[in-house]
């Protein structure tokens, strides 16, 4: 079963929440939709489920135009940000709920629910009342009942921003786990960079109701397509600082500026964003042709065990990404060592017109 | 500006407790220094909302006492207690302008309206609110509405302590680097005792000098975030810092020394010695992803280990593996090659961290 989107568009009270989106999601497939606040995930995903029509545009399934089928005749179930279930059902009930709809026997029933529970790990929750459960016991509860009853496709709508980050890391590694063995479309949103590398698969880039680009979720973050995905598209956010092409040097100001290397040597002289990921700029030089430059530390964001280095020299300011923990104090000034060899260049379009070689490939 | 001590410190819910499972908070010593920048991270239902309710005044400890400077303040109301709180949601009045809410807590005890004024001014300055004095509230985004709730805990002088129940939840990821970073500016510049409470480890290590790491009711390490990261005082503080959590497995006791599945650990002899002595039974391993070395050829210190699977989250991988018949994680970087199906591995000694009943076990220094 393969889902389609043809040119779909909706607008509400004369503004566009989506615009113009073609799309096709294939069986078996985990799709992330990435994109900030209000940037048409949910608009999109409530498309794919029949819950609101398109204003423009055809939803096929199977190449089968399914535009005007509503919700009940399609076969999928959502799992949203709250957690859903009926308050007064067991946990046993709330997941069998789906299956009672289809009127299964009662054995094979009975075994689905039990199935489905424990690949949650809430076998031994069943008799108990959702309200009884942890958040992350009662998002499990919502999960199972969107499991329990084979749809062609699932919907997720960012399930694990009310829970703490170790529960979400838990249950993401799960969910990765349990789709692998399905053959259903998966449909995950997300803001968050991060969620979609750990999850894999497809990664979808909604920006302002537009997607922008989509593909297999490594591949998307290594070759993004224009600067509003690859800064969406990491976190902290890619650093871009402007500079120019001359016929044999790259200059980002008077004085910072570099030979041009045979990585960037196919760039026309012009204008140019240049990107530089913060997990690619080092404290100590990685290669000959490092660029030094002395800056001033704004701040050293910790992470359990990562540190987010930001500095800034009098024309930009940078982000650096590091492993392990690094102490600094606001102003000290420190040199930083940035890789000309590692550079993304964007046209004043914003469109990639140079991504740097990997050494390893996904 | 005060410094808040917790004195054999304990809270329970039930009228007659039977034992230290009913405490949401187990007997505690624990001091917060004057001017500190102070986060307290735990799971939901790791008491931190009780000990936070405990000190803001909400609550009054069932056991012990809890003290702002020399004074005892159980029985304090919050209001007598001149803590100021910035909850999960802006708390803001949609009616009046930022200005009028900023004013607000000066106005309420009186402040002559010439010192408002510049006291004002200053905290909007610093919270970056100058152009939307004179705007309503209600006009606000979330993070703008966020910072008045911080600016009216700023500019009162006589706060003991500000108090942040998971400031940033409603806040977009974008916006929250930047609160983050204007949360530690504030800190640096107006030297009251801060308490940040929170579940998340990047939100906690960002704006806290020093950790508390509450988990069953106790807090298991008290340390900057390089101490929890590098030395995890308890195997809990292993498993909640860092992503992914600490790698631990269970080695024997033998005459060799510690064995996990027929192989022989890199643990200093002194330890196993102590280890012998000591008769403890409850003896785990730990060690960080981050510090497990991944070698593509063989040597000496090196195990050989089966490949499940390698995460490419972008600026780094995480390649699982087992170890014998445990699950295990190791971070590689972006460029590091690794083999097919077998790869090496080695545990650095100084990484290699030895739990007994749970608790780290260090051996003095000569």
């Amino acid at each position: 079963m393969s889902l389609t989107l043809q040119n779909v568009s909706r607008v509400v009270d004369g503004e566009t929440w989506i615009s113009d989106v073609d799309l096709t999601l294939e069986p078996g497939s985990f799709n992330v939709l990435l994109g900030r606040t209000l940037s048409g995930k949910t608009t999109l995903m409530r498309l794919m489920a029949g819950l609101d029509r398109p204003t423009k545009g055809k939803v096929l399934m199977n190449g089968v135009d399914v535009t005007g089928v509503s919700v009940r005749e399609r076969n999928i179930s959502m799992v949203y940000q709250q957690f859903i279930n009926y308050p007064n059902l067991t946990v046993y009930e709330n997941i069998a709920s789906p299956l009672r709809l289809a009127k299964l026997d009662k054995s094979t029933l009975d075994r689905r629910v039990r199935e489905t529970a424990e690949m949650l790990g809430i076998e031994s929750m069943l008799d108990r009342l959702p309200l009884e459960l942890s958040g992350g016991q009662q998002q499990r509860t919502a999960m199972a009942r969107a499991l329990v009853k084979d749809a062609q496709v699932v919907l997720f709508d960012e399930p694990l921003v009310n829970l703490d980050y170790k529960l979400r890391e838990g249950l993401r590694d799960e969910l990765r786990n349990l789709f692998k063995e399905r053959n259903c479309i998966a449909v995950y949103a997300t803001t968050e960079p991060n969620e979609a590398l750990a999850l894999g698969g497809n990664t979808a880039v909604l920006h302002e109701g537009r997607l922008l680009q989509m593909g297999p979720t490594a591949q998307v973050y290594h070759k993004p397509r224009d600067i509003i995905t690859a800064e969406m598209f990491s976190e902290p956010p890619i650093n871009v600082v402007p500079g120019e092409v001359t016929e044999n040097e790259v200059t980002f100001d008077q004085d910072v500026h570099f030979q041009l290397n045979n990585d960037l040597k196919m760039l026309q002289p012009g204008h140019y964003q240049f990107g530089v990921r913060a997990s690619h700029i080092g404290l100590v030089p990685h290669s000959d042709d490092d660029l030094e430059l002395p800056v001033k530390v704004d701040l050293a964001e910790l992470s359990g065990s990562e540190t987010f280095l930001h500095v800034r020299n009098p024309h930009f300011e940078l982000v650096l990404h590091l492993s392990g923990v690094h102490e600094y104090e606001v102003d000290q000034e420190i040199k930083i060592y940035f890789p000309t060899h590692k550079l993304y260049a964007f046209d004043t379009q914003g469109s990639l017109v140079h991504s740097p070689a990997r050494l390893v490939e996904a | 500006m005060a410094q808040i001590t917790l004195k054999s410190l304990a809270h329970t819910y039930s009228a007659n407790p039977k034992g230290p499972e009913d405490y949401a908070i187990r007997e505690m010593q624990h001091v917060w220094e004057q001017g500190g920048a102070y986060a307290l991270l735990g799971p939901s239902g790791c008491g931190k909302s009780t000990l936070l309710n405990i000190i803001s005044g909400l609550l009054e400890p069932s056991d012990g006492d809890i003290l702002f400077d020399d004074i005892r303040v159980n029985k304090l109301k919050p209001e007598q207690r001149n803590i100021a709180q910035v909850f999960q949601f802006p708390v803001v009045y949609d009616t009046m302008t930022v200005f009028e809410n900023l004013a607000f807590p000066l106005r309420n005890i009186g402040v002559p309206e010439h010192k408002v004024k510049s006291k004002v001014y200053e905290v909007a300055e610093v919270l970056e609110l100058t152009e939307q004095l004179n705007r309503k509230a209600k006009g606000l985004s979330a993070d703008q509405k966020q910072k008045v709730s911080m600016g009216r805990g700023l500019v009162r002088d006589d706060v003991s302590a500000i108090l942040f129940d998971e400031p940033l939840t409603v806040i977009d990821p974008q916006l929250k680097w930047k609160l983050r970073r204007k949360l530690k500016q504030i800190h640096k510049q107006f030297n009251t005792t801060m308490v940040y409470v929170t579940h998340d480890q990047l939100e906690a290590s960002t704006f806290a000098d020093k950790i508390a790491l509450m988990f069953e009711g106790q807090i298991v390490q008290f340390g900057t975030p390089r101490e929890l990261f590098e030395s995890p005082k308890h195997t809990f503080v292993g498993y909640f810092i860092g992503s992914p959590g600490m790698n631990f497995i269970t080695p024997e006791l033998t005459d060799r020394g510690l064995e996990f599945e027929g192989q022989l650990m890199p643990v200093a002899d002194e330890m196993v010695a102590h280890l012998r002595q000591s008769g403890i039974n409850n003896i785990k391993l730990g060690i960080r992803p981050e510090f497990v070395h991944v070698w593509t050829e063989a040597n000496d210190d090196a195990f050989e280990v089966t490949i499940q699977d390698i995460e490419d989250l972008g600026t780094y991988r995480i390649m699982s593996f087992r170890f014998g018949s445990i699950p295990m994680k190791a971070r590689l970087h972006e460029d590091q090659k690794v083999p097919d199906k077998k790869a090496r591995v080695s545990f650095p000694e100084q990484w290699l961290k030895v739990y007994a009943d749970e608790y780290l076990l260090e051996l003095p220094h000569e």
